[in-house]
């Protein structure tokens, strides 16, 4: 295959890429746009095999061999995982395009088969070297975002003393090393100052992802996301391959644009949110807000949630995390179908933040058939809380948090939240009293018209669902 | 100075709704206004005007002084010509109107000097589905049409097995699942009949099965979905082939119903008088249609006649038969629209064209003619994305991305921008070389690309939408392979050929568990949204 036809294969394969993005857009033409991008996908590869830069005779059987050990681990593990695990394997796969970023680039730096010379060795370099940085950040970063949403490591965010000094000398760090690294008179000589980049770079993302606390989890998952684009872009420039570059800028916006969505919906700036850190120093003690929210806590059964929802007419359901780890979701579809076959209008209301990647409740939900059409955005259904029913809260309460519209004081002030204390009744299922991952008390429990229902959320729906159908 | 709202007793004859109801004119109170009613103007819908005093109103005695006293005026029916001459210059009045229908009145109204906002013009868009009082009028009307059935219908709905002996349960054929229908059908189902319903739009089936309704098609490949989900005008085949599912149906139901409207043209005629001959001596048509000509042959607009033994009902007024219920939601409709045109909770109305609500709504403004607005804005779902409405009046959902991004950004900081940018090129343009820019006017332009793409996204997808992009960036593959057996010249003797071989052909298994993970994970998910 000539050069020519390889660099139009290409330019197809961009085009299937950007058409699969854009057929995201809508659920009905969502799975051609999946379908689309297997096909540039497909293309891409084949195009390259065959193309002038790959000596068939030697390359064909390490080639096979290496997409045949991949497509098998991956194609495994995209069967076995569970919906609720879904942001974990999306950090662990962005963590792979890390990885082979910066290999992709230590193999770019030591190749001697294509010779630059001038401003162009310059900038060559420049390229490997922020192709491996981001390469590394995004790997150990991905990793450790990993490590959190699967529980491995703690939640709370980690915080050095000083880590803003800490970063910003990393930084310049990094900026020296990488003026040595551009003047090293062979490779030898670069490797050094690479290595210790690479090094300074990985323990950079681990550093940024530790003093991240879980909430955030959305905002990170989607700042990786964008980082491997970047460093697909930057393997794109190292090895002067446009389809590389225009992918990895695919991706890498699409990435940022969640970033600055989640981040919108909390209210909050995306140099805080990477700053790390919420509220409180080590998220144990609640902010210093004087004034507890007063009044009762009214605590209800299984039993009396039931007859609540018997008698309703509309009827909200606002997932959170805490439906995911409990796995409620099917319990949760059953009781919308046992409600809708009774004539109740059940909806349900989703938080842009809710659960730990962006779309990640939505994403529950269909696994367990709920239909997309009455799961509704935050926009779409905060007026309609004054004429609903029952709300009920399943294992969210930060998104829930009066407190973020009425308290000028609270470190979630601001942050736009689903209004459930404006309907008839609002029903909170809880495991206990404790605060959410802000660490700030919710005065939407005092509030007169909300209920507690305290237990797992899968054990309570369960019961609530029997006592439904008796 | 907070405004007075000035709610008028209804002249038009029959009409028995009021554009109030003592729960919502304390609402009103609240947001600031003061709330005139005129003596007795509750009375047919059981308001009386003590109820209203109780809730912070004051009562006017007659027309005259309630309009000579008040800034903004609520009303049902679009006022007559009398009415208009009553009301001060400068006033802002809120009814329903049909401004294609009265060009006479809007040219009236607006000589003297009025805003007004019609009810029936509010524009069909999700945000102001609160305020859309003809879906909530559509709602009374298919359920009055339904005891209106019944009352003339000489059985009972629900079939019973009794001492004295069986009794069938009643059928019953709905043509056209709007909002009407659908209330119909909900009636209909809830009195235990077995309920059947027809619609040009084929999308509605669920909404019918929905509310417990058997769906009856019309067997004839045809997208009848209109503007704004409204119907349209089908073609002569499908009208041909709509007519036998009719003329089947007519032999069997004991009760038509008929909703079928098509916006700006006289309604269809659905049921020949050849149909009605053919239905069973007893039975009942309720023609909703009436007052745009009738969907039966044999209607007769405004009465009760009975033809060939079938009863025909073709009252216009079936809102106003329930009157109180009616009133309610009407006054609640006009709240709606009184909040989004009283955002600042003070009292003073701001008929803020920027809404695209209250934009729609607006017919006169200030004495000029607005109407018709401009056409909505898309939203960027197409139109087959209309959801299934789980009750009569479920709020429904456009299924659109975030938009744009927002608010334009201010002058200020766009310059800003604007002058880093040229910065920033200048830099590299002075120094980087051919090569280089080449690629860089490339990325420049993906990175755009993907801006404009993503932000079209459904929230709701953003989970496949990471891992769909997850697996596209394993394009990195790309680089690993051109790196594992490039064919080698000479000058390249000294490439340490194991290294690299070793390190992309790592880096392309690690690739390729991402690319193909990747895609079947999101095909997996992608799977499973439904509707």
């Amino acid at each position: 295959m000539s050069e020519n036809i390889a660099t139009v294969a290409y330019l197809g394969a961009a085009i299937l890429f950007i058409m699969s993005l854009g057929g995201l857009s809508n659920p009905e033409t969502s799975r051609r746009g999946n379908f689309y991008g297997m096909v540039g996908m497909t293309i891409a590869v084949l195009a390259t095999v065959f193309g002038p830069r790959v000596d068939l005779v030697i390359g064909l059987p390490w080639i096979i061999g290496a997409l045949a050990v991949g497509a098998a681990v991956g194609l495994y593990a995209a069967r076995k995982v569970q919906m609720t695990q879904m942001p974990e394997l999306v950090a662990l796969m962005h963590s792979l395009v890390g990885l082979a970023a910066c290999f992709v680039g230590f193999a770019s730096y030591v190749d001697t088969s294509v010779i630059y010379t001038g401003a162009e060795k310059t900038i060559h370099e420049i390229e490997i070297y922020i192709g491996i940085l981001i390469g590394a950040v995004t790997f150990s970063g991905s990793v450790i975002a990993f490590g959190k949403l699967s529980g491995k490591i703690g939640g709370k965010p980690t915080l050095l003393p000083g880590r803003h000094w800490l970063n910003l000398l990393a930084l310049l760090i990094v900026i020296w090393f990488g003026g040595q690294f551009v003047a090293a008179s062979d490779t030898s000589a670069g490797m050094v100052p690479l290595a210790i980049m690479t090094a300074i770079a990985l323990l950079f993302g681990i550093h940024m992802v530790m003093a991240i606390g879980g909430a955030d989890m959305p905002v990170v998952v989607s700042m990786l996301n964008s980082y491997s684009g970047w460093a697909a872009a930057a393997t794109g420039f190292m090895l002067s391959n446009d389809l590389l570059i225009v992918t990895g800028a695919l991706v890498g916006s699409s990435g940022a644009i969640l970033s600055y969505i989640m981040c919108r919906a909390m209210n909050r700036n995306f140099i805080s949110v990477i700053a790390g850190g919420f509220g409180t120093g080590g998220g144990a003690a609640p902010a210093a807000a004087g004034d507890q929210p007063a009044g009762e806590v009214i605590a209800v059964s299984a039993t009396e949630t039931a007859e609540m929802l018997r008698s309703a007419k509309s009827v909200v359901i606002i997932p959170g995390y805490g439906m995911a780890v409990a796995q409620a979701q099917h319990t949760v579809y059953e009781i919308t179908k046992l409600l809708r076959e009774k004539g109740v209008n059940v909806r349900f209301a989703i938080h842009p933040v809710a659960g730990r990647m962006p779309g990640h409740m939505n994403v529950l939900l269909a696994e367990a058939k709920v239909p997309y059409d009455i799961v509704l955005e935050m926009d779409e259904i905060n007026d309609d809380f004054p004429d609903t029913d029952v709300s009920i809260v399943i294992g969210a309460n930060d998104i829930v948090n009066p407190a973020a519209e009425d308290d000028p004081t609270s470190p979630i002030a601001g942050m736009p939240v689903l209004q459930v204390w404006k309907s008839k009744t609002s029903i909170v299922m809880k495991r206990s009293m404790a605060s959410g991952y802000a660490g700030v008390d919710n005065p939407l429990f005092f509030k007169e018209n909300n209920r507690m229902l305290f237990g797992d959320a899968k054990k309570m729906l369960d019961e609530v669902f029997v006592a439904l159908k008796g | 100075m907070p405004l007075t709202i000035g709610v008028p007793r209804e002249t038009f004859a029959g009409e028995k709704r009021v554009a109030a109801a003592p729960e919502v004119v304390e609402k009103l109170i609240k947001l600031g206004f003061s709330v005139r009613i005129e003596s007795g103007a509750g009375d047919a819908a059981n308001f009386s005007d003590s109820s209203f005093v109780a809730v912070g109103a004051s009562i006017a005695a007659n027309a005259a002084e309630l309009y000579a006293g008040s800034e903004l005026i609520f009303k049902v029916r679009a006022p007559s010509a009398d009415e208009v001459a009553a009301m001060r210059p400068g006033t802002t009045l809120i009814s329903f109107i049909w401004p294609a229908q009265n060009p006479e009145l809007m040219k009236q109204m607006a000589e003297r000097r009025l805003t007004v906002l019609a009810m029936d013009s509010v524009p069909r868009i999700s945000r102001a589905q609160k305020m859309d009082a003809l879906s909530s009028m559509a709602n009374i009307a298919g359920y009055r049409a339904v005891i209106e059935a019944a009352h003339h219908f000489g059985r009972f709905f629900t079939g019973q097995i009794t001492a004295a002996g069986k009794v069938p349960p009643a059928k019953v054929f709905v043509i056209g699942a709007g909002v009407a229908g659908l209330a119909a059908l909900g009636a209909a189902v809830g009195l235990g009949a077995i309920v059947r319903a027809n619609d040009t739009r084929p999308e509605v089936g669920d909404q019918v099965k929905s509310m417990g309704a058997e769906f009856v098609p019309v067997d004839y490949q045809e997208e009848g979905t209109g503007v704004g989900g409204y119907a349209k005008v089908m073609s002569e085949g499908f009208q041909k082939a709509q007519r036998d599912v009719f003329a089947k149906q007519a032999k069997d139901v004991d009760i038509i119903i008929t909703t079928a409207l098509i916006p700006g043209k006289p309604a269809p005629k659905l049921i020949t008088a050849e149909m009605v001959r053919s239905m069973r001596p007893g039975s009942v048509i309720v023609d909703l249609a009436a007052e745009q000509g009738g969907n039966c042959e044999l209607t007769v607009p405004g009465e009760v006649v009975v033809r060939e033994g079938v009863t025909i009902i073709g009252y216009t007024d079936l809102p106003s038969r329930l009157s109180k219920q009616a009133s309610t939601l009407y006054a609640t409709n006009l709240l709606r629209l009184t909040e989004e045109l009283c955002k600042t909770k003070d009292g003073l109305i701001n008929v803020n064209f920027e809404d695209e609500a209250i934009r729609g709504a607006t017919v006169i403004k200030e004495g000029e003619i607005t109407w018709p607005p401009p056409a909505p804005r898309l939203s960027a779902a197409p139109p087959q994305a209309k959801p299934a409405a789980a009750a009569p009046v479920t709020p429904k959902k456009s299924s659109h991305g975030h938009g744009g991004g927002g608010e334009p950004m201010s002058a200020k900081t766009l310059t800003i921008m604007f002058a880093v940018a040229a910065a920033l090129f200048w830099l590299i343009g002075a120094y980087a070389p051919a090569s280089f820019l080449g690629h860089f006017t490339v990325f420049v332009l993906a990175c755009f690309i993907g801006y404009m793409v993503v932000w079209n996204v459904t929230p709701s997808l953003h989970t496949p939408l990471m891992s769909v992009t997850n697996a596209i960036s394993s394009i990195i593959a790309v680089g690993a392979i051109v790196q594992v057996a490039p064919p080698l010249a000479e000058s390249a003797a000294d490439r340490p050929n194991t290294l690299i071989l070793g390190l992309a052909v790592s880096a392309l298994a690690l690739t390729a568990i991402n690319m193909f993970g990747g895609f079947a994970v999101t095909r997996r998910m992608l799977a499973m949204f439904r509707k």
